[in-house]
């Protein structure tokens, strides 16, 4: 009976990268016009599963059945005339393209040798009316937002008449507003009986969109519930695998004197354009100040500047009463600035070099670690081992390449090797990016001690809800301003997408 | 001379010394728009030059005047051999595409140099006796002032080099074959999602710039040195990569660089015929074009967008 209504069976799959079993005996059923939601940590096998579905990857094991027939999807244009479609995690565009362009690519009606446009402009504005998705083909993908260029990809999949349609990771650039937007544009496409699978690991949006939701846990199927049956704690715990504690202990905050202190700050970017427009805040002992916001509202200019790696315009950055404007790298950090970087791999560590090493790149030139520019290895071995067993990275040994250890124990090292410095200021841009839950908790707690021993933390993160859970007052970075300054607990998810989209100006947020 | 005679003078040579230019570019445009960069132009070049002229010496009595034109056919496959080395490095073996490129321009004129002294046993060629001359169109050369400055004596490989890179645009524009090859220069991940045979549409690329640069040596050969030698293609190839930058990897704006460039070199070849230029020392006016290509490669380099996936190997994951 229920397998009538059944469009996707993967039974027992297993795919194996050299010994390495990314998916070791997964089993999913989509039924007809449902949201099936696919949770799981990072590393699941939930990326594997799907590349497998829409035909980049090969099972190594296992059965596919699409509408009830046994089927081998050996590339994507299989998939494709299977009706799968898929919206990757990071936009499969060509910027330089038109919308028409992308949306044409690989599947393009032709007017004897030359491409016809108005054809596929037609359809193309049926499919966008339709489905209100709101899209000009004419434009090209560099000139539209990161909500519409998604649109792009739902219009990619449309067009090629898919029925069934995968959506990976669909709302990790999305602001809240745009969230719930994405939300009833699937709804509206189940309603009209596509079947979507949603990939995600953010248990709020499965709540709210989803019907069913199938569990993957390092490579193996967990279960598969309806969402009305089940708690957010309990899929956290099917996913992790273990209890985990969804609320932060966060005491209130002892705040002391001022830390940080920027006025005026202009910094222009690569482009000679004004990335950031005369910003002024500051940031004092014991507290976290979150900065909310889009990715390329200024935050990369504001860390950089801060950090000493550009150059500012003008205005001023003091650090304990002292200018630091302009000042070398190397004088701020040993002003008492501590720098987790957003992109752990090109900015926070050297891949090639041992665990060790990397632990030691903010000391190696000081005593006790050279003397006369003699490095005394034995010692920076011996404070790595120290710092190892302090902060929990797990591998065998401090020799290692630190290229060998997972994203959550190289981030480590990174929060080892800053919080050592023991500075007044950290500063954390994206400090949890791509990790699972574990190491979020984990490094969380971390800032949270360090704020509890009086150090002022400025958190920038595109994650509102870490920037949510740990911060004492939140400030809304807009197009290299700031466009509100709220309180978490007096603040909501909406009134910060209204913020960070610039639409509330500051003043309102206090009301 | 009067105006419309120095006119035509330049207009012609202009042509004469674009068009190896105008055809190795777009061999280069089609090439990095599809995503492998090509810095093998010059290389290229060499062995349809050295292919051209031995094809022209030894069949010049048997095809007479259609000699050099079937001469070009011959640079243009013997191009597109050559440059099927630079396509297996980069796409199969995923090569650095300057590595792959650089090995071609290393190995073709010691290569051609061999292959004469094996065949001529001598260190150069003969003079070719079929070489492209100046051609008026019949009709359009009568038509006052314009026609003896654009048809009159003018190249006739200049006017197909012309009309060449116009239908080139047209196929990389508007067509699905061009949407697919901008495509995988672009995104290649992408393209592969979308169903495109990205490592087709790279050798595709890859070929059509060895069959355009063969055609480049070749037109040099049979237009302009008139043999093969060692010192026949000395940095033609990396003019041509110059002005597919300077003309933003678009078959027309390669085309108007290429005569741009060409007019610079024609300048410093009859500028002792032309007025005022006359004066300048012979050594500035020889030098003027590698100038030229510098300053240009300066200010515009920087600012030229390239294909975003040039010089990118794709790496089809299994």
């Amino acid at each position: 009976m229920e397998n009538t209504t059944n469009v996707i069976e993967m039974k027992h799959i297993v795919k194996d990268f050299n010994g390495f079993k990314a998916n070791n005996d997964i089993n999913l059923t989509l039924r007809k016009g449902e949201i099936l939601a696919l949770l799981g940590e990072n590393g699941a096998g939930k990326s594997t599963l799907m590349s497998i579905l829409s035909g980049l990857l090969m099972p190594t094991s296992g059965e596919i059945d699409v509408r009830g027939q046994e089927v081998e999807i050996k590339n994507p244009t299989v998939a494709k005339n299977l009706g799968i479609g898929m919206v990757h995690q990071h936009f499969m565009l060509m910027e330089s393209f038109t919308v028409l362009e992308n949306i044409i690519l690989g599947h393009e009606t032709t007017k004897g040798p030359k491409l016809d446009f108005k054809k596929a402009q037609q359809q193309i504005e049926e499919l966008s009316q339709r489905y209100n998705l709101n899209i000009d083909p004419k434009k090209k993908v560099s000139e539209i937002t990161v909500a519409q260029q998604q649109r792009v990809e739902i219009l990619k999949v449309l067009y090629r008449g898919a029925d069934i349609m995968i959506f990976d990771e669909p709302t990790a650039v999305l602001t809240p507003q745009e969230i719930t937007e994405f939300i009833q544009i699937i709804k509206e496409l189940a309603k009209e009986g596509k079947s979507i699978i949603l990939i995600t690991h953010k248990l709020e949006e499965i709540k709210r969109a989803a019907d069913r939701v199938t569990v993957i846990r390092a490579g193996k199927s967990v279960g598969t519930f309806d969402v009305s049956d089940v708690t957010n704690n309990r899929l956290a715990e099917l996913m992790v695998g273990r209890h985990v504690n969804m609320k932060l202990d966060k005491p209130s905050a002892e705040v002391g004197k001022t830390t940080l202190k920027v006025s005026d700050l202009k910094v222009k970017n690569k482009q000679g354009i004004l990335a950031l427009k005369g910003l002024s805040f500051n940031l004092r002992a014991g507290e976290i100040l979150g900065v909310a916001g889009i990715d390329g509202n200024g935050q990369d200019e504001l860390v950089r500047a801060l950090t000493g790696m550009q150059h500012v315009d003008s205005g001023k950055i003091s650090i304990n009463d002292e200018d630091m404007t302009n000042q070398k790298v190397r004088k701020i950090t040993e002003k008492g600035v501590s720098y987790i970087p957003s992109d752990r791999q090109k900015y926070g560590l050297i891949l090639p070099f041992s665990i060790s090493d990397n632990l030691a790149l903010q000391n190696y030139y000081q005593q006790p670690y050279s003397s006369h520019h003699v490095m005394h290895y034995d010692l920076i071995h011996q404070h790595a081992d120290e710092l190892i067993k302090k902060f929990d990275i797990r591998t065998t040994g401090s020799s290692l390449p630190v290229s060998d250890l997972s994203g959550g124990n190289q981030q480590k090292v990174i929060i080892a090797r800053e919080l050592d410095l023991d500075s007044d200021l950290i500063i954390a841009f994206q400090p949890t990016r791509g990790l699972d839950v574990g190491a979020i908790e984990y490094i969380h707690q971390q800032l949270l001690l360090e704020r509890a021993k009086g150090k002022a933390i400025l958190l920038i993160s595109y994650e509102l809800d870490e920037i949510m859970q740990l911060s004492d007052r939140i400030i809304v970075l807009h197009d290299g301003d700031i466009s509100g300054e709220v309180k978490p607990e007096e603040t909501s998810d909406e009134e910060l997408g209204l913020l960070m989209t610039g639409i509330k100006k500051e003043g309102n947020a206090f009301a | 001379m009067n105006l419309v005679g120095i006119l035509s003078l330049l207009v012609s040579s202009t042509f004469v010394y674009s068009t190896p230019l105008v055809f190795t570019a777009l061999g280069g445009v089609y090439s990095e728009n599809s995503g492998i960069t090509n810095v093998g132009l010059e290389g290229i070049m060499t062995m349809g030059a050295f292919s051209s002229v031995v094809f022209n010496l030894t069949f010049a009595s048997t095809f007479g005047k259609l000699t050099p034109w079937l001469g070009l056919l011959v640079g243009g496959v013997v191009g597109l051999l050559f440059s099927l080395l630079h396509a297996v490095a980069t796409i199969n073996f995923h090569a650095d595409h300057v590595i792959s490129g650089t090995v071609l321009n290393l190995m073709a004129p010691p290569l051609g140099v061999f292959l004469v002294k094996a065949i001529y046993d001598k260190g150069q060629t003969e003079n070719i006796t079929q070489s492209f001359g100046y051609f008026s169109f019949p009709g359009l050369a009568d038509i006052p002032v314009i026609g003896p400055i654009l048809f009159k004596n003018t190249s006739a490989p200049a006017w197909v080099a012309i009309i060449v890179s116009i239908i080139l645009w047209w196929v990389l524009y508007k067509t699905r074959f061009g949407l697919r090859l901008r495509a995988c220069g672009e995104n290649p991940q992408a393209a592969d999602t979308m169903g495109v045979n990205v490592y087709g549409m790279r050798y595709a690329g890859v070929l059509i710039s060895g069959f355009l640069g063969g055609i480049g040596g070749a037109v040099f050969a049979q237009a302009i040195s008139g043999n093969f030698s060692i010192s026949t293609i000395v940095g033609q190839g990396f003019m041509a990569l110059a002005a597919m930058i300077f003309g933003k990897w678009n078959p027309i704006g390669a085309m108007l660089a290429s005569l741009f460039f060409g007019f610079a070199q024609s300048i410093s070849i009859i500028g002792n015929q032309l007025p005022f230029f006359n004066h300048i020392p012979s050594v500035y006016m020889q030098i003027a074009p590698y100038v030229i290509t510098i300053v240009i490669l300066v200010l515009f380099f920087g600012k030229s967008v390239a294909p975003a996936a040039d010089g990118q190997n794709y790496i089809k994951s299994k």
